[in-house]
């Protein structure tokens, strides 16, 4: 069977997680060695999720692990307080 | 910087023997530090958080879309956390067991804000057959790592993600930022295993065609090696 593009796009997603069986894995291999369209939106969709996995692009706000700590640790002294007071 | 991205990269698409051992040892760790906390030990909880933090604040970010809700919920989720320890069996891992409570949480915020719609308008957007196909890239060139480097890719790609379809997002975020597997993606958000790869890959080709002008670059064609590893 030969794959043609739309086939394609429909396991790019698979694909890149490496979840698609060998045969079908190979079929889009075969079809990327000649379709620079495919390729260049396979790629283009590896390079999103690698910009999406660096810490850089979703940062967390300033102070917020010592704000979550802090919180943390009067609640974990208020339950200190509370099993004393049993 | 480019090491950061071979890292990020390593993280996100090779899971391999090496990673798994090291989340076995992790997970022996985190049942031993819950025995503890819950025998008395309770500063440790600080302990056992700490790796996820990040995790509780995106799954929060990506519900109520807001930094200060976003970072509020988050505190109250590892509270809850906290409280609810001692019903954690182990039967998943804490890292889903978190990510639950964390779902719920941001839930809990929506309907406060009265967002209950949400469900409804999903479950219309999950049955819309709508167009899922990435954009074709006509005048591509192979983008250098360098180019990924670009504050306002980053920016676009922020703005993308929190412009996405609610269901969507859930899913990417899950998937994609916090790197859980399907089966624990689809425990965290009640949903079956077939339902997460199908709004993964919907979430993916909407960023793509959506990121497509910001991924083009003027750099000199070169010839590619397909298949190559990440």
């Amino acid at each position: 069977m030969k794959l043609d593009c739309k086939h394609v796009w429909e396991h790019i997603s698979e694909y890149i997680d490496g979840s698609v069986d060998a045969d079908l894995r190979k079929e889009i291999e075969l079809h990327l060695e000649h379709c620079e369209i495919c390729s260049a939106i396979l790629d283009s969709t590896r390079n999103i999720l690698i910009l999406t996995a660096d810490d850089r692009t979703f940062e967390l706000p300033v102070g917020y692990s010592e704000r979550l700590h802090e919180r943390l640790a009067k609640e974990l002294g208020s339950a200190e307080k509370d099993s004393k007071n049993e | 910087m480019r090491r950061k991205i071979c890292e990020t990269q390593r993280a996100a698409f090779q899971r391999g023997a090496y990673g798994c051992f090291q989340m076995q040892t992790s997970n022996a760790n985190e049942i031993g530090l819950i025995a503890r906390i819950l025998a008395g030990e309770k500063e440790l909880f600080h302990e056992l958080i700490r790796p996820y933090e990040r995790m509780v604040y995106l799954t929060l970010f990506s519900m109520v879309r807001n930094e200060t809700d976003a970072e509020d919920g988050a505190q109250e989720a590892v509270i809850n956390a906290y409280r609810h320890l001692a019903s954690f069996r182990g039967d998943a891992k804490f890292s889903t067991w978190l990510t639950t409570i964390a779902i719920n949480e941001g839930r809990k915020r929506l309907r406060k804000a009265k967002n209950s719609a949400e469900e409804s308008i999903d479950e219309e957007a999950e049955a819309h057959e709508g167009d899922y196909t990435p954009a074709p890239l006509t005048d591509w060139r192979e983008i250098p790592l360098e180019a990924l480097e670009r504050k306002e890719l980053r920016e676009a790609l922020r703005v993308a993600v929190v412009e996405l379809p609610d269901i969507y997002r859930q899913v990417f975020t899950l998937r994609d930022l916090e790197e859980l597997n399907v089966e624990e993606t689809a425990q965290a958000l009640g949903i079956n295993p077939g339902a997460v790869k199908v709004r993964l890959h919907r979430a993916r080709m909407m960023l793509q065609k959506r990121l497509v002008p910001f991924l083009k670059t003027t750099a000199p064609a070169r010839k590619r090696f397909f298949g190559r590893a990440l």
